[in-house]
């Protein structure tokens, strides 16, 4: 797999001295995430299609790594295989080392849809995951209001969820998956339905979020920017089947911030992105539509 | 609102038309029925004698047909006798809504006619009970016998195929055996209330919880809950809000089921005031009899959707006119739980 240079842009494989230190530490640290040889097969009319196929990944601990990929990749199966609630054709998960299946507050979940629990206030659905890990109800609401607190949202405690907006409402569902101490936060485009500006703010939340809570990300998302401005890396998959196809180190140091999309750095692996998600895009003209003029001549707008 | 808007597909009304036209829903057929009764031109097929002249069989207050009228009274001028004269009249199973409006009060004031038979309110008594128990056992076994076959498949493939057969069979088809098992008397009437209801409660609330979100199932998962506590925590609470709208509907079948339930074994409660009123020709007292249970009916289910606001502030049930007329009267006072709108993130 060779990498087209390009002019006035740098590899986007080329890493700062301090980039390529802290990768190295994040080499040393514990794997908390091991997924092995993971493969899908759903049963189709004309015999079982494969969604995944020999996916191999090792997160380790706080790390923040995204996945993306064409639609149809099969990243939200994989992101649901590894949250539990799909089971896997082949290969295996382990977290911290030790082989698991099934749902487990060790993975919690965001998903795009928020699946706030409407009939339960903020605080109570923060206390949901901490009820259901046995805690007792007064300890429980000390330890929602401190993760309310830390999601900004401490004037909202006891709105019910269908009066907030949706980056308030996923600044809870954040809140309530973090809340049962999870090693592994697993968010599926938990920001797909924002607008961009909330989206932009949500994404400087989650990484003041990940910056103080020890917990290690594994975000989905189909949109290349936001995957650059998050990622430690990012893995990108190919469709039919879904494939890892290359594991990119983000060489945009950290911290970020939104001044960083017109580095340098930050737009090499645009580039490379770009070249791996849409690869006919760079090279075929776009095609024309059949339409015929249905305007006035002189009314032009272009 | 400009007027062609009103009639939008899907677009709600404003308060005040709303109101107006509840109203009008209640005050057209109560027009239709007054104009009926008091403009003699327009129905009135019979004539109540006054005088009867020289007709031998007439008498005062004799309700006639005006062709039978008109024929005697030929015959009585031709026989140089007096025509009889009257005015025209309903029938008497039409009573004039003021007759009604009277009824509302002499039908309680009213002593019984023979020795043993019930006052209004008494019967009235007689026919809530009959339908509290009734739907209270049934609910006591459909509710949760409904969600546990929404929740999980195999409970609904062992039990709803049956239930789905035996909900065909009307439940007055059961009379004869109900009386047999229960006697004659409170408990055959409960039991058809039950068989009217229980089937078709345990196929709606099994529905309801159908329809739930997976995704909240997910999410509870994810969040470490157990099967057993999905169920409680997660499944029961998403959907009780449409299991308590169910419950309403389901108590306006049961209503139905009463007139049925009270003829089975030893006629009692409503029904039997309403027949024995009958074989009296005391119509009026029949009119208010059956709208008194409308009015229960619909009294009913107002404060339940009232308490539904009060229980699930997180979602509004369906709205309540009782509720929105109550917020009109007290003014000033808020009746929705105040919503803050949602504010930027």
């Amino acid at each position: 797999m060779t990498a087209p240079s390009s002019p006035g842009l740098p590899d986007y494989r080329a890493q700062s001295p301090a980039v390529a230190e802290r990768f190295r530490k994040l080499q040393e640290r514990p794997v908390v995430l091991e997924i092995e040889h993971l493969g899908r097969q759903f049963p189709g009319q004309a015999g079982p299609v494969t969604a995944l196929r020999d996916i191999s990944l090792k997160i380790h601990r706080r790390e923040l790594v995204c996945v993306i990929g064409p639609s149809g990749c099969g990243k939200s199966t994989l992101i649901r295989i590894i949250a539990g609630l799909d089971d896997p054709s082949t290969g295996r998960m382990l977290v911290d080392g030790k082989e698991t299946s099934g749902p487990c507050p060790e993975r919690g979940m965001v998903f795009q849809g928020y699946t706030l629990f409407p009939w339960l206030s903020v605080k109570r659905n923060i206390m949901f995951g901490l009820e259901m890990g046995g805690m007792a109800r007064d300890q429980a609401d000390a330890e929602a209001r401190q993760w309310i607190d830390l999601v900004g949202l401490t004037k909202f405690a006891n709105n019910y969820p269908h009066q907030l907006s949706g980056g308030m409402k996923q600044r809870v569902a954040i809140a309530r998956a973090l809340a049962p101490n999870p090693r592994v936060l697993l968010m599926d485009e938990p920001f797909g339905a924002l607008d961009a500006q909330t989206r932009a703010q949500m994404q400087a939340h989650l990484l003041e979020i990940w910056r103080n809570v020890d917990v290690t990300i594994l975000f989905i998302t189909h949109d290349l920017d936001e995957a650059i401005f998050l990622a430690d890396r990012i893995v990108v998959l190919k469709a039919h089947p879904g494939e890892v196809q290359e594991i990119i180190e983000v060489p945009v140091p950290r911290p970020r911030h939104l001044s960083q999309v017109t580095s340098p750095e930050f737009l090499a692996t645009r580039r490379r992105l770009d070249e791996l998600i849409h690869p006919r895009d760079v090279h075929a003209p776009v095609e024309k539509l059949p339409i015929v003029r249905l305007t006035q001549a002189g009314d032009d707008v272009e | 609102m400009p007027r062609s808007r009103r009639f939008a597909i899907g677009q709600p009304l404003a308060p005040r038309p709303r109101l107006v036209l509840t109203l009008l829903s209640f005050l057209a057929p109560l027009l239709a029925w007054g104009l009926v009764s008091y403009v003699p031109w327009i129905w009135h097929p019979l004539i109540r004698v006054g005088s009867p002249g020289d007709v031998a069989w007439f008498q005062p207050g004799l309700l006639v047909e005006r062709r039978v009228f008109a024929e005697e009274n030929a015959k009585a001028v031709a026989a140089g006798g007096h025509a009889a004269n009257g005015t025209r009249a309903n029938p008497i199973f039409l009573p004039a809504p003021h007759e009604v409006g009277q009824a509302f009060y002499t039908a309680f004031h009213t002593k019984p006619l023979l020795r043993g038979d019930l006052w209004l309110h008494e019967s009235l008594a007689l026919s809530i009970k009959t339908i509290f128990w009734g739907f209270l056992l049934s609910s006591l076994f459909g509710v949760p016998l409904g969600i546990l076959c929404g929740a999980y498949a195999p409970i609904s493939r062992f039990a709803e195929p049956v239930i789905d057969f035996v909900r065909y069979m009307p439940a007055p088809a059961f009379g004869a055996l109900a009386v047999a098992v229960l006697g004659i008397y409170d408990a055959p009437k409960v039991a058809i209330i039950f068989i009217g209801t229980f089937f078709q409660q345990v196929l709606v609330i099994a529905n309801t919880v159908r329809r739930h979100d997976p995704a909240l199932i997910e999410a509870a998962q994810t969040l470490g809950a157990s099967p057993r506590r999905l169920l409680l925590r997660v499944i029961v609470p998403s959907c009780i809000v449409d299991l308590y709208n169910d419950q309403r509907i389901l108590l306006g079948w049961a209503w139905t089921y009463l007139i049925v339930a009270e003829v089975v074994g030893v006629s009692s409660g409503i029904t039997f005031f309403i027949n024995q009123q009958a074989k009296y020709r005391n119509f009026d007292n029949v009119y208010a009899a059956i709208i008194i249970i409308g009015v229960i009916g619909l009294a009913t289910d107002q404060l339940l959707a009232l308490i539904g606001r009060q229980l699930f502030p997180w979602k509004h049930t369906r709205p309540s006119r009782l509720s929105l007329l109550l917020g009109r009267l007290s003014v000033g006072r808020a009746t929705a739980a105040p919503s803050s709108p949602p504010a930027s993130p």
